[in-house]
């Protein structure tokens, strides 16, 4: 049984599929938009000289978005 | 062919949509800005088997939602200007996303046409796509294209023409989409409604509206407004189904309809359109190997302090070999005009106010254009994504994107920058605030204009530390515009930060062309803001530095001993120097004094000297006549529109240090700051002084006793950050859309400057 924790807690190097989105407006809108949606697979490529922004990348391209945005997300450890 | 066709080009950001509008409309493309806001309008032609193609390049967008710019201007070109054909570019590597926008086009009813772009990238990362079962599946063209290499771009406009073609003069055939039970039924009624008003129906398809009411769409809420009861109803059916979503699925109707969306796509694909091979080297990967040193925590900001200072040498020591051309050809103008002129006003005119004017402003173009030149080449390259992902966090604390980072050091951040084309780099930056906070405080980097004040003042009094004090200052330029960013966002401008859900994209090598057309485009915007303003503003500064004229009184002392000295040099042949030093000296001393003064000075000077003239050799004389000229020149400075308002600041400047000379060249710095040196130059009766040969004026500051240590540190501090030069001003005027936040800049901005230059003058003079 895999776990599913918030999309902050993913180390680098981990694969995760996207569980729930929970972010209204702008920024769901934007996360959304952005390919960041629930069955979406995710791997943590790097985190940057500060720990934060993250950056992920998905299937075709790399995203960043911060550890505060991310925790608007949960994802299911592969 | 008969009618003009007109082709639209949609797609996300870095999918190529700009590589592609530059391979189709090549050299017969022009940029400008759409009325009223500053995302680019980028519009060209093309000649597809002899039909001239109009195509506009859409801002580039991951949505047809409303938050940004982009996609409401993307949105309304659609809705209003009803092209032919939409050609939507996509990134193939990132299919699923990217067809996102395009069913969001489907939905508008917009004719459209699909270019699956970099499809050379995607087989090289294992992708298979089958074009033929994807076009049959969504009804429409799809065309394989390598927008970098030109590869199928003459057949993608010709099936866009063609397909435009066919669809002429038919309606819009929008696509329908099921939601889902709990809104699909909500959407009906909706639509039923939207019908029989007719409300908005000639834009946009009745479920596009019902669409945007349930997704909340402000820009659309907006637009309803004014029709009363039918978006009240609207707006009502919407609230009562978001309220029960809420209540039953803890989701919403945006969620939903997103979900729903991207669940059509994905069953799309699943009917066998793409398959991967996932063990297959692809790009990403070579990219994240790139990122794993390029954005490394300790490596990744040692490089880009590196890249950053490789920029500002590559522009010095290669800008200033044309930025010398241009300067000996103003100079060149400057004398030629000066000879083939007769004496008087009109030649002053030409020559000081608009040939030295508008040649200092464009001396700085070739510096400007190779700074474009790299940053373009950052952009293209993807690593200015990589600056604002390392840089984020620190912005954020101050209020700041990390989107930020790049006005900032277009702006000076890199000292040599200037802030016109920084402040127009902030329009990539979404959040009003954000950018609102960046254009105000932008201004305090060390532009190239103020170098050369910098330069002056620094070579005198810091001669044995000039690169450290140099340094120091772009650092006190960089900690004045993170602070009072700071200040301005946790005060007048407050709000949260805007998202940095941003793409990352993959390096790529930037293509030559692209970097020439986005250099040009930039360094044309500065050639053609400056110019005019410039050209406005330095003519009238040198009226305020000209008129009122001296009287014809005022000036007969000084007439009077320039004849007699003409007459002692024919008549003189003596050696007498420390006589001929005593006047300079006298001279100097009057320069001290009021103008009615030192016009009794002269006379005194002249009784003086007659008792030496026949020791007093010519060389001495000339010198004096010279000095005659200076005190004569600064007698009318001194009594012309601009000296008076030196003198008129004097109560408020001295506690910062500065006399009205310096007010005059500040005043005057307020039209551009390289104005400085040379209305310094003016000030200090020393003509014609530019920043190349500042050594005289140099010389007569390191002379002046009223110079010390403390007034050059305050003055340093004050021209760093007081008001913004005028271009700029109206740069931040339509960034940020009010001549409100442009007074402001230049009112709180001078405020700051004045409050640190005189707390540095008061604690350096203790």
């Amino acid at each position: 049984m895999s776990t599913v924790i918030p999309l902050r807690k993913l180390q680098v190097g981990q694969k995760a599929r996207i569980q729930t989105v929970m972010a209204h407006g702008e920024l769901g809108r934007r996360i959304r938009d952005m390919g960041l949606i629930p069955g979406a697979e995710v791997e943590v490529t790097g985190r940057a000289p500060l720990q934060d922004p993250v950056a992920l990348r998905l299937t075709g391209f790399t995203l960043s978005l911060r550890n505060n945005e991310a925790d608007y997300i949960t994802v299911e450890v592969l | 062919m008969s009618k003009k066709i007109t082709i639209a080009l949609a797609g996300n950001p870095n999918s190529g949509k700009t590589t592609a509008f530059n391979a189709i409309t090549g050299a017969r493309q022009h940029v400008g800005n759409y009325p009223g806001i500053t995302v680019d309008k980028k519009e060209g032609t093309a000649v597809v088997d002899g039909q001239t193609v109009h195509v506009i390049d859409l801002p580039g967008t991951y949505s047809l939602s409303a938050y940004t710019m982009e996609e409401v201007v993307a949105r309304n070109v659609i809705a209003d200007e009803r092209p032919d054909m939409v050609v939507d570019v996509l990134n193939a590597g990132a299919l699923e996303r990217n067809l996102y926008l395009a069913v969001q086009l489907m939905e508008m009813g917009a004719p459209l046409t699909l270019a699956l772009n970099m499809m050379d990238e995607a087989k090289k990362q294992g992708m298979r796509i089958d074009v033929q079962k994807l076009q049959s599946l969504l009804g429409i063209p799809v065309v394989e294209t390598v927008a970098r290499v030109g590869e199928g771009m003459d057949n993608l406009m010709r099936t866009a023409v063609e397909h435009a073609r066919e669809k002429a003069g038919k309606p819009w055939e929008p696509l329908i989409i099921s939601y889902g039970s709990d809104l699909d039924p909500v959407l009906d009624e909706m639509v039923a409604l939207i019908s029989k008003e007719q409300f908005l129906t000639d834009r946009y398809p009745a479920r596009w509206v019902a669409l945007k009411y349930l997704e909340n769409d402000e820009e659309m809420l907006r637009i309803g407004k004014p029709f009363g009861a039918v978006a009240t109803e609207l707006e009502t059916r919407a609230r009562e189904v978001s309220e029960h979503l809420e209540a039953t699925l803890k989701t919403y109707p945006e969620a939903v309809i997103a979900d729903y969306r991207y669940g059509y796509i994905s069953s799309l694909l699943r009917q066998g359109v793409v398959s991967r091979l996932n063990d297959l080297e692809n790009r990403l990967a070579t990219s994240d190997k790139m990122d794993q040193v390029l954005t490394h925590r300790m490596l990744g900001p040692m490089i880009m302090l590196g890249l950053l200072f490789l920029i500002y040498q590559i522009t010095f020591t290669i800008g200033e070999v044309p930025m010398g051309w241009l300067e000996s050809f103003f100079g060149w103008l400057n004398e030629t005009v000066s000879e083939a002129m007769p004496d008087g006003l009109l030649k002053s005119l030409v020559v000081s106010g608009i040939i030295d004017g508008v040649g200092g402003v464009m001396g700085f173009v070739p510096l400007i254009m190779f700074m474009f030149l790299q940053i373009a080449f950052l952009e293209d390259s993807g690593y200015m994504a990589r600056v604002a992902y390392m840089l984020d966090r620190v912005f954020r604390f101050f209020g700041l994107h990390g989107c930020s980072v790049m006005p900032f050091i277009v702006s000076g951040g890199i000292a040599g920058g200037c802030a016109v084309p920084g402040v127009m780099a902030a329009r990539t930056l979404r959040s009003p605030k954000e950018k609102l906070a960046t254009l105000l405080t932008a201004p305090f980097m060390a532009c190239g204009a103020k170098l050369p004040v910098f330069l002056l003042i620094v070579g005198v009094f810091f001669a044995e530390n000039q690169a450290l004090v140099m340094f120091l200052l772009t650092l006190a330029g960089w900690a004045s515009a993170l602070l009072v960013s700071k200040l301005l966002r946790s005060t007048i401008i407050k709000g949260e930060p805007t998202p940095f859900v941003m793409e990352l994209p993959p390096y790529r090598v930037p293509t030559f062309r692209g970097l020439l057309i986005h250099t040009w485009e930039r360094t044309w915007q500065y050639i053609k803001k400056a110019g005019t303003v410039i050209l406005a503003i330095s003519i009238l500064l040198w009226l305020a530095m000209t008129f009122p004229q001296l009287s014809d009184e005022q000036m007969a002392p000084f007439e009077a001993r320039q004849a007699e000295i003409a007459a002692l040099i024919e008549a003189a042949g003596g050696t007498d120097v420390p006589a001929a030093d005593e006047a300079a000296a006298a001279t100097e001393a009057g320069a001290e004094v009021s103008g009615e003064e030192q016009a009794e000075e002269a006379g005194v000077l002249v009784a003086e000297n007659e008792a030496a003239v026949s020791e007093v050799d010519m060389e001495a004389l000339e010198e004096e006549l010279t000095e005659i000229e200076n005190a004569m020149s600064e007698a009318g400075l001194r009594n012309s529109v601009a000296g008076r308002v030196g003198i008129a600041l004097e109560p408020v400047t001295k506690w910062a240090g500065f006399e009205w000379r310096t007010n005059i060249a500040l005043v005057g710095g307020f039209a551009a700051k390289e104005v400085i040196v040379s209305t310094l130059g003016t000030a200090y009766s020393l003509g014609e002084v530019d920043a190349e040969e500042a050594q005289p004026l140099a010389e007569r500051i390191a002379n002046d006793p009223h110079w010390t240590h403390a007034n050059a540190v305050s003055l340093l501090l004050f021209v760093l950050l007081y008001a913004p030069c005028f271009v700029t001003v109206v740069a931040i005027k339509q960034e940020a859309g009010s001549w409100g936040w442009a007074i402001f800049s230049t009112v709180f901005n001078t405020a700051f400057a004045m409050v640190v230059a005189v707390a540095v003058y008061q604690i350096g003079s203790l």
